[in-house]
């Protein structure tokens, strides 16, 4: 059998970021794919380390430029749980009304990216101007439109006045009526069916195996979602709904992304109309020695941090966990076997994330399993080259 | 002589105007669809002008001569198509018998050039468009063919003279006022749409999973003039729609408004069409024109030998 090998990536329009599938095709047939991730690696990880407890809540917004909610939220609640801080009543309110506006904001960006994907430029830029509307609900909530630096430890940073509730609830229903419209557009358009449905297929049996996460195992029948699950800020003192589809295919996970939109927008209205008076925030002493996890359903699914103190300033270790990490690697089930021409959008559904992902790549050898490079032979690496340069130059 | 060559000289200079005008055209109302502004009028003009100050770049797996010609192919295929129907237009006692089917197959030339160039250029994406390109092309043609005999039926035009069409219409009316002739427009600007390489069929260049297939390798003059072409397709497809369907190109007052009006409609049903579907993959597309428009196209072929 002949095979061509195809890359998409490291760098390729589908993806804003660095990645990397090297698809085996025969035909347009994807026969194999390996999965080439981790050109990103910024050490947030190490960085951390070298923080204040209260630092770091800065630092890991900035792993993602979307979920710049839920990642130090994650980290908050490991290190809340760390120090048994209870956050007051309002805050938890107020956390939930940005994460659900950080969700809204997240899936219109991937409805329009989708879209964008599939060559329907008209719903990218219809989802993204939709989106504006959140964005600017951000800024007047946070004082930002990306990294919101809203919750911090003990509390939350900046309080959402009263006054601020009717012009959020003006909003939400506004962008209300203009979503049910985009996803009548999206979900009831034929052609769109013929490119989505049956696409991609995620089993149930193979998003349990590859352990995904959030929306993309949602659309595959497993309906977790740690909002639910194991509640945090205000969702179990709301009505809201846990959306799940049978197929796992792309229609499924578009269909489950647009229906959240309408649950995060119930959310956001509940959330203002019930908004407690009280403080927002506790007073913080000394964190103990101590381990935690915190875990936070983002936009694309569990975001993961684990915490340990040994009751100095900064943490001792803090580890990360994005829920692109373990949905990623899924797209093999998902994509080999399919035509080339479906698996860009297949890649797509899942809405992975590489800078939440990437940590660090390790190179083994493939038969022994040794390490190929050390960190000293990296330095030597390095050192050599920028040498070679300075001789070139 | 020297006036067919006027002709021609003049018709691929206004096409070349005509052409990046409709592309101004098509970037200002795909960018109002999706609430942007647009460029300005002379954007498209700008745009081939900077491309022809670059450098050109040919990869070193590429075929040098095939990918280098393969733009020239395409642009001078297009100038002659254009050159014909401007003929067909200007002058129609001076057209020759068969200019339609000459027009056909030099139409088929700018497909083929990208096929050519993008398997020249060495790279795997510009390989999987030329493969794309090539099932498009025989997806199209049968269709467009049996819808543009359809004409020649009401025309009773065997002579695959294009004035004589144009004739035929000019005494009794367009042939897309008939109700074989209305099945068959609408086949032919389904073909048009993937013969210009516009979503829903633009497989072959797909940018978000090929990367621009065929013209991925394409840089500086020969993408100049490969949108150039391109651009005068915007023009000479619509033409040769009007000259079939539509009543033919009037070129006399007030004729022209009629032209123009048409000329505008198709345009505008390019432009939405591309604007409100996604990609289809390329075996949905032959799908689409075998299964569904050929059949509808024999349909209008048969109404039209019954009379209809």
């Amino acid at each position: 059998m002949t095979r061509t090998v195809l890359p998409i990536g490291p760098f390729h329009p589908l993806q804003e970021e660095a990645e990397f599938f090297q698809l085996y095709v025969d035909g347009e047939t994807v026969v194999d794919m390996d999965v080439r991730i981790s050109y990103n690696h910024r050490g947030i990880e190490d960085i951390s380390t070298r923080r204040t407890f209260d630092q770091v809540p800065y630092l890991v917004e900035r792993v993602c430029g979307i979920c710049s909610a839920s990642h130090p939220l994650a980290y908050i609640q490991a290190v809340e749980e760390l120090a048994g801080i209870t956050p007051p009543e309002r805050s938890l309110y107020l956390r939930t009304i940005v994460n659900e506006l950080e969700r809204l904001h997240s899936h219109l960006l991937w409805v329009g990216l989708a879209g964008h994907f599939l060559g329907y430029n008209t719903v990218f830029m219809w989802a993204w101007k939709y989106r504006e509307p959140v964005l600017d609900l951000l800024e007047a909530t946070t004082g930002s439109r990306i990294n919101y630096a809203n919750a911090k430890i003990g509390g939350s940073r900046r309080d959402i006045p009263n006054e601020l509730a009717p012009r959020i609830l003006s909003v939400l229903s506004e962008l209300e009526g203009k979503l049910e419209m985009l996803t009548g557009a999206v979900l009831d358009d034929y052609v769109l069916h013929l490119r989505t449905k049956g696409v991609g297929v995620l089993s149930r049996e193979d998003a349990r195996d590859y352990c995904v996460t959030g929306p993309t195992a949602r659309a595959s029948g497993i309906a977790i979602d740690v909002r639910r699950d194991d509640p945090y800020a205000a969702y179990d003192r709301i009505e809201w709904n846990v959306i799940s589809a049978a197929e796992g295919d792309v229609f499924a996970k578009a269909k489950v992304r647009l229906l959240e939109c309408f649950e995060s927008i119930k959310i956001i209205r509940q959330c203002a109309r019930q908004l407690p008076e009280g403080p927002i925030e506790v007073p913080v002493a000394a964190i103990p020695p101590g381990e935690a996890v915190g875990h936070v359903e983002a936009p694309r699914g569990e975001t993961f941090h684990y915490v340990v103190s040994d009751g100095g300033p900064c943490p001792a270790r803090h580890k990360v966990r994005a829920p692109s990490y373990v949905n990623i690697p899924s797209f093999k089930a998902a994509c080999v076997g399919q035509p080339l021409a479906d698996v860009t959008i297949a890649l797509a559904a899942v809405d992975p994330c590489y800078s939440c992902t990437e940590r660090l790549a390790v190179a083994l050898d493939a038969r022994t399993r040794r390490p190929l490079y050390t960190f000293d032979d990296l330095v030597r690496l390095s050192q050599e080259k920028t040498a070679r340069l300075a001789r070139e130059v | 002589m020297a006036q067919a060559l006027g002709i021609f000289v003049a018709g691929t200079l206004g096409t070349m105007v005509l052409g990046l005008l409709s592309k101004w055209f098509d970037r200002k109302l795909t960018a109002r669809v999706q609430y942007r502004v647009g460029p300005p009028l002379l954007q498209p003009f700008y745009d081939i002008l900077k491309l022809l100050g670059k450098e050109t770049l040919v990869p070193a797996d590429a075929r040098r001569s095939g990918f280098l010609l393969a733009p020239l192919v395409g642009l001078s295929a297009t100038a002659v198509a254009a050159g014909i129907l401007w003929a067909s237009a200007v002058n129609p006692a001076g057209a020759f018998v068969g200019d339609l089917i000459v027009l056909l197959y030099v139409l088929t030339l700018p497909s083929l050039s990208l096929v050519v160039g993008g398997s020249a250029s060495g790279n795997p994406f510009g390989a999987v468009g030329a493969s794309r390109e090539i099932k498009l092309l025989i997806a199209y043609e049968l269709p467009l063919i049996t819808a543009i005999v359809t004409a020649l039926v009401h025309a009773e035009a065997w002579s695959f003279r294009l004035a004589d069409l144009a004739a035929h219409q000019a005494a009794h009316g367009p042939i897309a006022a008939s109700l074989s002739g209305a099945l068959a427009l609408l086949v032919s600007l389904f073909c048009i749409q993937a013969k210009l390489g516009l979503v829903p069929f633009d497989t072959a260049e797909a940018d978000t999973e090929l990367m621009g297939g065929v013209l991925v390798e394409y840089s500086g003059p020969p993408l100049a003039l490969i949108h150039l072409f391109r651009a005068m397709l915007l023009a000479v497809l619509p033409m040769l729609l009007i000259t079939v369907f539509l009543g033919g190109i009037r070129l006399s007052w007030p004729g022209i408004l009629g032209t123009l009006l048409a000329y505008l409609l198709i345009l505008v049903f390019v432009v939405l069409l591309r604007n409100t579907n996604p990609r289809l993959r390329i075996d949905q597309a032959v799908k689409f024109f075998w299964l569904l428009l050929f059949p509808i196209a024999m349909l209008a072929l048969i109404l039209a030998l019954a009379g209809y």
